[in-house]
């Protein structure tokens, strides 16, 4: 029996406003625990929610950004259920008349353009972090509760099932980041929290059009665990279906480490949420006019990013693509553009050794040790001669290491490269002299033998020989004798 | 006369000229609670020593000449579900008996401001549930005008304590008739003012779309200066109201010349006492006298706003009362894991009525029943307020009983939760619609006090006061002390 | 009956709330009470009647995003029945199998 995929994801995003989305408190990231809270984000008896106008604000760009419908009439509620993380063990959420609906994202996978719908972006409170916990940690028989980010705003955001496979729903997850950068909305650091994911996944017949049960996916901490627990996932509930059985409807949790899913299923019975409309805040009535202004005041999107890169800088689509993944990314060319770089070339080395660096380090472009200053005064050189490529990724790795500027390096390292054609000759001569063989072969017709001398000739140079000259110096020496 | 007998606005004046002093007033107040606190049990916290502080601080402002508010220097009780910085607020529940909020509800800060002065926290129904304050977690508190019977509720310390003398006004808090019932069955003036008119922040919530606090006062007068001071728009409040407040000691006037009265025949119901009824009729005959005109007008829905209201009420005090688990305030039983915990610790502590309505409310908004019971309640407190906003298309104010009887005898109703909810028929429907409504004493029965309720519309509070006042000035029932089996 | 024992456990569970048996029977008969009480209800005709859940018509409220000084630590914590190090602490937390 072939099984067809149908994945949905829910991702969670902190928004970057600077207070909480009921109260005052700072939402900053890593302060020490319970020291940005107050008695409403505690939930002391008594106190009750302010909303945050920034969080509307912020709530009908994102459904701007992605096609959406807004409500002009949306309204909180309730979600009643007991956790420690949760104060007043409910969550002021959004239930059934969200801020935005029904819109959609299209997503590019192996060259194929595909549209994935939004069901709908609703505000919410985030609950706070619960240190120590789970039964399974044997030496801790409690759990320590911090209630800095109890309050702090989320916006979900819900996809139709509309994936079909773990490549789709990682490009999907991909673009939402993108699209919440570029609007400023969220830092999206899913490492911090900030960008969270959880994913819908069941099977089908092939061709057929019933949803299977669906089981949910939490602890999905990035495009990694996205990708590869939808993989494993569906690989678990083909074997269950195979075997004959029924997949459960239930909660799992990813763990990294180890490679699977354990259910998350609890001995009690399944949440009733009991919703209610929340009694302490009015609803939210976005006019025609609102929504216009923040549609005229969008940050560039990243596909209109990408389209500007192409047009301005002449770039091509899949590496405009590449590059304007990241808002950082988008920028740091941007400015080093403004440095009179060359953006073709910039790009190149966005795309090559300044990723694979980033990589290696497992850092953002962010906190990238080479300004793009730094980068288009390192291309500058290239441009003049100064250094080969070949040198400058040398160069490159010690300003990574360094924080120098290449030209310092060049210098220290005397790295100038040698354009001087009687110098140049007088090696390739030297290399002649030193090797009758390699030579002979050449003239006998083995080209081979050409890429032998340029070596040695790059070797005696210590690699500073411009290489394009000494090629065709090497083979007028050659011709001549 | 002792300085307790007086009311806030004849103290005043006193301090004013000098004839007493603020510590002289807050010792005598402070007497009288040792005198007679034993037999009354209104107060589950006093606060002398701060008391006799704020005391002293006023003294010095008049010595030097300074002007000072109305309710400066006046000894009073703020109900324990008030949330009060530093001094414990236990809303009468065991499970917040050691909590100390570490801030102030906006209406205190509002009467620290004003200097007044307050002596403690009054005892209540646990978490404002109930009619006759027999549901304290603590104690009972016992009607001043006959220690037997219960003083009314849930505000029953707040109004004992101001029948009593061991306070000259209170705050109470109103949900289903709360600050009303207990004022008629102290013989006080209670008011409950419209929806959002007051902060409800730092008002330990127990049905958030009914809860207002207001003022329980000896007479019509005080209720206007506190009126005063507590009312407006709280930035930290998102439900409260941006009108502007009057002042509405311009509406003390003694006239009512061409008000039009109306009085709902659904509101006379089988099982009140025919003294009640006699005493109401009576009141509208006087008011009648006093130039008022009077319909006889039909609110429909009536009969429905008794079970909508416990759908509705439990229902958000089911969602408010989460809170209470043992985490990270108030009392904690400790369990194998959280979730024993949260069972031990709630159940441990929470009070059997409470219990009731946490889970009437869970069962109304239960899958399954949700639309059959909170909707619908939902739907008919519309209706309900459409009565109201027809009514008032023809009438200024709605004339009813505030309570069917007078204060019943302590133990009466306790093991019958259904009869005790009986009692709300005539405050309900208020709650529901939203409107202000106060309060006075008519009459008595078997010497016990009668209260008049006086509805109007939204933000009309000084249409009430208006009404309220005519009718207190034109009789005596304001200016009897309670009798407290003699003392 | 409007509701039966089970009913009620299951209710408590949701509230967090244990009863022992005849404390059980007790809110049963009592809830039963409240419940056919409430039966009334369905006498009223609410076709097309919108529920009321705000009796003001307030709207849009909402306040401007700036951060404001939290609670000092030993403010929020000074109530907590136990803490450890800057944090509550509670009970073990379980978490599926």
């Amino acid at each position: 029996m072939d099984y067809e995929i149908v994945i949905g994801l829910e991702i969670h995003t902190e928004l970057k406003t600077k207070s909480k989305i009921f109260c005052g408190c700072s939402t900053k990231f890593g302060s020490p625990q319970n020291t940005n809270v107050c008695p409403v984000c505690l939930g002391l008896p008594g106190v009750l929610p302010v909303l945050n106008e920034k969080v509307v604000e912020y709530a009908v760009r994102v459904g701007l950004a992605l096609n959406c419908e807004i409500l002009p009439f949306s309204k909180f509620d309730r979600k009643n259920y007991y956790y420690p993380d949760l104060p007043k063990n409910f969550q002021t959420t959004q239930y059934d008349l969200p801020i935005c609906v029904n819109g959609h994202l299209d997503i590019e996978v192996d060259g194929k353009t595909k549209r994935i719908g939004i069901t709908r972006i609703h505000m919410e409170e985030d609950a706070g972090k619960l240190v120590h916990s789970g039964a399974t940690i044997t030496s801790s028989d409690s759990a320590l509760v911090d209630y800095n980010r109890t309050g702090v705003p989320l916006l979900e955001i819900v996809s139709e099932p509309d994936m079909s496979s773990a490549e789709e729903a990682r490009a999907y997850l991909e673009k939402i980041k993108a699209i919440l950068e570029y609007l400023d909305v969220s830092d999206c650091k899913m490492e911090e929290g900030s960008l969270r994911c959880d994913a819908n996944i069941s099977l089908r017949p092939q061709g057929t059009t019933k949803l299977g049960t669906k089981a949910e996916m939490k602890n999905l901490n990035s495009f990694r665990s996205v990708q590869r627990g939808i993989e494993y996932e569906t690989a678990r509930q083909e074997e269950v279906l195979e075997d004959g059985g029924k997949v459960v409807q239930e909660t799992r949790t990813w763990d990294e480490g180890k490679g699977i899913s354990l259910s998350m299923r609890t001995k009690e019975q399944a949440n009733d949420y009991r919703y209610l409309p929340e009694p302490d805040l009015v609803p939210v009535i976005v006019d025609p006019e609102k929504v216009a202004e923040i549609r005229a005041n969008l940050p560039e999107l990243p596909e209109a990013r990408k389209q500007r890169l192409m047009a301005d800088y002449g770039l091509s689509t899949y590496d405009a693509a590449v590059i304007t993944v990241s808002k950082a990314m988008a920028d740091y060319l941007d400015e080093s553009v403004a440095c009179q770089a060359d953006a073709k070339l910039v790009a190149n080395w966005l795309m090559g050794e300044v990723s694979k660096h980033l990589n290696n380090d497992s850092i953002t472009i962010g906190q990238c040790p080479v300004a793009p200053k730094q980068l288009a005064e390192l291309i500058a050189l290239i441009d003049k001669g100064t250094i080969s490529n070949k040198i400058a990724k040398t160069v490159f790795e010690e300003m990574w290491t360094s924080r120098k500027d290449a030209e310092v390096i060049v210098k220290e390292k005397g790295l100038v490269q040698i354009s001087d054609s009687s110098e140049i000759i007088a090696i390739v001569d030297g290399v002649i002299a030193a090797n009758p063989q390699s030579v002979a072969d050449f003239k006998a017709g083995k080209e081979k033998a050409i890429g032998f001398l340029v070596g040695q000739t790059m070797k005696q140079s210590k690699g500073k020989a411009n290489p394009d000259m000494v090629n065709s110096l090497l083979r007028e020496r050659l011709q001549g004798n | 006369m002792e300085l307790f007998k007086y009311t806030a606005g004849q103290l005043h004046e006193k301090l004013v000229n000098k004839e007493v002093s603020a510590v002289e007033l807050t010792n005598a107040v402070l007497g009288r609670i040792d005198a007679v606190e034993k037999d009354v049990q209104a107060y589950i916290t006093q606060t002398k020593e701060h008391a006799l502080e704020q005391a002293k601080s006023v003294d010095a402002k008049i010595g030097q000449g300074q002007s000072i508010g109305m309710l400066a220097g006046i000894p009073g009780a703020l109900k324990d579900n008030i949330c009060t910085k530093g001094t414990t607020t236990t809303c009468a529940s065991q499970i917040l008996a050691n909590f100390v909020p570490p801030y102030d509800a906006t209406v205190v800060e509002k009467l620290m401001a004003e200097d007044t002065i307050v002596v403690g926290k009054a005892n209540m129904d646990e978490f404002a549930m109930g009619g006759s304050t027999e549901n304290s977690g603590f104690f009972t508190t016992h009607n001043p005008w006959n220690l037997e019977t219960v003083p009314g509720g849930s505000s029953g310390g707040s109004a004992a304590a101001v029948a009593a003398g061991e306070a000259i006004w209170s705050l109470g808090s109103d949900t289903g008739g709360s600050i009303r019932q207990p004022a008629a069955y102290c013989g006080l003036v209670g008011m409950k003012p419209t929806y959002g008119r007051v902060s409800r922040y730092g008002l330990v919530a127990y049905a958030s779309s009914l809860d207002q606090i207001g003022p329980i006062t000896r007479d019509v007068t005080d209720c206007a200066h506190i009126m005063n001071i507590i009312c407006g728009h709280d930035a930290k409040d998102s439900t409260s109201s941006n009108s502007i407040v009057p002042d509405y000691t311009k509406s003390l006037i003694n006239n009512i010349k061409g008000l039009k009265i109306g009085l709902p025949k659904e509101y006379f119901v089988a099982g009140m006492d025919p003294a009640v009824e006699k005493a109401i009729n009576k009141a509208i005959e006087q008011l009648v006298g006093l130039g008022a005109e009077y319909t006889e007008i039909s609110m429909p829905h009536t009969e429905y706003a008794l079970s909508a209201y416990y759908m509705i009420a439990p229902a958000e005090a089911s969602s408010n009362l989460s809170r209470y688990d043992g985490v990270s305030f108030g009392k904690r039983v400790e369990g194998t894991d959280i979730i024993d915990m949260y069972k031990k610790t709630r159940s441990e502590f929470l009070g059997s009525e409470v219990k009731r309505r946490i889970m009437l409310g869970t069962y109304a908004l239960s899958a399954g029943y949700h639309d059959e019971y909170y909707m619908k309640a939902l739907k008919v407190r519309t209706l309900v307020k459409q009565d109201f906003d027809k009514a008032f298309a023809n009438v200024d104010v709605i004339i009813t009983p505030t309570a069917p009887t007078t204060a019943f005898k302590i133990g009466e109703k306790a093991n019958d939760p259904l009869a005790m909810y009986l009692q709300d028929v005539c405050t309900i429907p208020v709650n529901l619609a939203g409107v202000p409504a106060v309060s006075i004493p008519c009459g008595f029965a078997g010497g016990m006090p009668i209260g008049l309720q006086i509805i109007a519309k939204p933000l009309a509070e000084e249409t009430l006061i208006r009404t309220a006042y005519t009718f207190e000035q034109n009789n005596d029932y304001h200016k009897g002390f309670a009798t407290m089996g003699g003392k | 009956m409007k509701i039966t024992c089970k009913d009620v456990e299951n209710v408590a569970l949701l509230s967090r709330l244990e009863f022992s048996a005849s404390e059980l029977e007790t809110f049963t008969g009592q809830m039963d009470a409240v419940l056919q009480y409430a039966e009334v209800l369905n006498k009223v005709n609410v076709d097309g009647v919108e529920p009321m859940a705000h009796v003001l018509p307030l709207k849009n409220v909402m306040r401007v995003d700036e951060a404001k000084p939290s609670l000092a630590r030993e403010l929020a914590l000074a109530n907590a029945p136990e803490q450890e190090d800057g944090y509550f602490k509670v009970p073990q937390v379980m978490e599926g199998e």
